[in-house]
């Protein structure tokens, strides 16, 4: 894919999109450093979806009149837009969700319950979400396959090297990994697993939940089989999401969900299955949530891909910079050059519960918890960190008033 | 929040510390945020009176000075008593407005105390205590 230079993001410019930015907190300017859990919506996306209900709105696919005919545009049109900035090689390959957890589980029951037995070997990542973890810990259970995991080095970086080891002699038939760690920001090889997995004759089902959105993902070069997305993270609205996967899997695939839309023909006696991505798409989808992902597609597209990955290793290098002149804040993860615009940390002897609570008062908002990453917090050895997030809109004076609110953390609680 | 009195017993917790051969002891865990309390009980002779209370673990400053109020709360009530203790008794004593998430952080340790108690008592946990099923207890 080409990649035409563009100018450097302005992220004052884009701020000024997003209504939720007039807002105060606590009598106080919004500083969301929060877009890894989910990103705020600008105006052009709201805007969307209000205009597709008050002039196109129907249910899709089944209507012969004209609301319906433009109902089914808006959403096939969302799918087409989903398909090219995945540079998927059909949109008919793109099976709408409920989000990036759903498409992933859409691929652990309906390929994982069939595929997969005793001997076989699933293999996931120490840094993973629960998405891309818990689904096919689950499904490895209820086949009788082994579910392993690949270990991370020190930086917060996953060990390659250990690959072969890891699998040992089992047969490896998934290979699980997120594209970007949503607690460390760490960046993983994706092309390389799946070359991997590839060699080993498994699928490479690939997160890109926290990817989407800050980066190209381009699931031809990443070589992987099935890429599973979510609209709330990349500027467009909850309760929908995407499942990429290569056409001959998922006609090869039974259904995950049953229903209206998902049949072609239904007898007393059987029921067939309609074509993909039908196959996989029961019951009434959300319509008007398709058309914002569409248009949150062309809101962050119109601003470039990779101008934003720009704009994020900037925030991060300056947010890195700014937390290491504060000698009781510990920072995880790799360097800045090589994660994506997330920063964990902790500050000594302070719970994250607390940090995040006192920055509130400030109007600074940042994650506290676990991250749904449990097996990575036990790797660290903590029970929690603190996490401060950017996007397209965040600024550096965000990122300073983070750090006069640690301050006052620390002048309130040590 | 974070009024003095909440500082205070966070950053001087009361009965912060194990009892060996404790005569009721529990632990539990706040899986959103992670928290963990232990709870030791020593009984008087009368075998009902609470004499001794202590705790440990890592959390917040909100469970761990609750935990603690509670420690002071405890200590001469009879172990019926305060195994039937109403949650509000603590959240007045706590005494600043929490948000539902915060309020799992201050009764893991009430929690965590009525299930030592009710075990040692061989009584059945209260099915009205709300907020112990987000809790998982040991």
């Amino acid at each position: 894919m080409a990649v035409t230079a563009r100018p450097k993001l302005d992220a004052r410019k884009q701020r000024a999109d997003f209504p939720i930015f007039n807002e105060l907190i606590h009598g106080k300017p919004l500083s969301f450093l929060d877009s890894a859990a989910s990103s705020q919506k600008p105006r052009q996306v709201l805007d969307a979806m209000q205009h597709f209900y008050e002039t196109s709105y129907a249910k899709v696919h089944r209507g012969v009149y004209e609301l319906a005919e433009r109902a089914t545009a808006g959403y096939e049109g969302a799918r087409e837009t989903v398909g090219r900035f995945l540079n998927a090689p059909s949109s008919r390959e793109v099976v709408f969700t409920r989000n990036a957890t759903e498409a992933i589980n859409v691929v652990a029951y309906a390929w994982g319950l069939n595929n997969l037995g005793p001997g076989d070997v699933v293999l996931v990542t120490e840094l993973e979400h629960h998405s891309n973890f818990v689904p096919w810990q689950y499904i490895a259970h209820r086949t009788g396959a082994d579910f392993r995991m690949l270990p991370l080095d020190d930086e917060g970086e996953l060990r390659l090297d250990a690959l072969d080891e890891v699998a040992g002699a089992g047969r490896v038939k998934v290979v699980a990994a997120g594209m970007v760690s949503n607690s460390l920001g760490s960046v993983n090889p994706v092309e390389k697993l799946a070359a991997w997995a590839h060699e080993r004759g498994a699928i490479m089902v690939c997160d890109a939940a926290q990817g989407a959105p800050h980066r190209v993902v381009d699931v031809q070069a990443l070589g992987a089989d099935f890429v599973a997305v979510t609209a709330h993270k990349l500027c467009g609205p909850s309760g929908i999401g995407a499942l990429w996967g290569r056409m001959e899997l998922l006609e090869a695939m039974e259904p995950f969900n049953l229903g209206g839309h998902m049949i072609s023909r239904v007898t007393v006696e059987d029921t067939s299955w309609g074509e993909v991505p039908a196959k996989f798409e029961a019951g009434t989808q959300a319509i008007a949530e398709a058309v914002g992902f569409g248009a949150a597609i062309d809101y962050i597209s119109e601003i470039g891909l990779d101008a934003i990955e720009q704009h994020e290793h900037e925030l991060a290098a300056y947010g890195l910079e700014r937390l290491a002149e504060l000698p009781w804040v510990k920072t995880y993860g790799p360097p800045a050059d090589r994660r994506a615009g997330i920063i964990s940390f902790n500050v000594d002897g302070i719970h994250p519960h607390d940090v995040a609570q006192i920055l509130d008062g400030e109007g600074v908002a940042i994650r506290a918890g676990h991250h749904c990453c449990q097996p990575l917090m036990t790797k660290l050895g903590v029970a929690a960190t603190n996490r401060a997030s950017f996007y397209l809109y965040t600024v550096t004076d965000e990122i300073d008033r983070l750090i006069a609110g640690l301050h006052k953390v620390r002048k309130i609680l040590s | 929040m974070y009024r003095e009195v909440i500082l205070d017993h966070y950053k001087n917790p009361r009965g912060h510390g194990v009892i060996e051969d404790a005569d009721a002891e529990a632990e539990g865990f706040n899986p959103l945020c992670g928290d963990e309390v232990s709870i030791y009980v020593s009984f008087a002779d009368d075998g009902e009176t609470i004499d001794d209370v202590k705790f440990s673990g890592r959390g917040c400053a909100i469970s761990q000075a609750a935990t603690s109020m509670l420690v002071d709360m405890a200590k001469g009530r009879k172990a019926t008593d305060l195994a039937q203790m109403p949650k509000d008794e603590l959240l007045e004593e706590i005494g600043i407005p929490l948000t539902p998430i915060r309020l799992k952080c201050a009764l893991l340790g009430l929690g965590v105390l009525k299930i030592a108690l009710h075990r040692a008592k061989g009584t059945p946990l209260p099915k009205e205590w709300a907020g112990l099923d987000e809790l998982e207890l040991k």
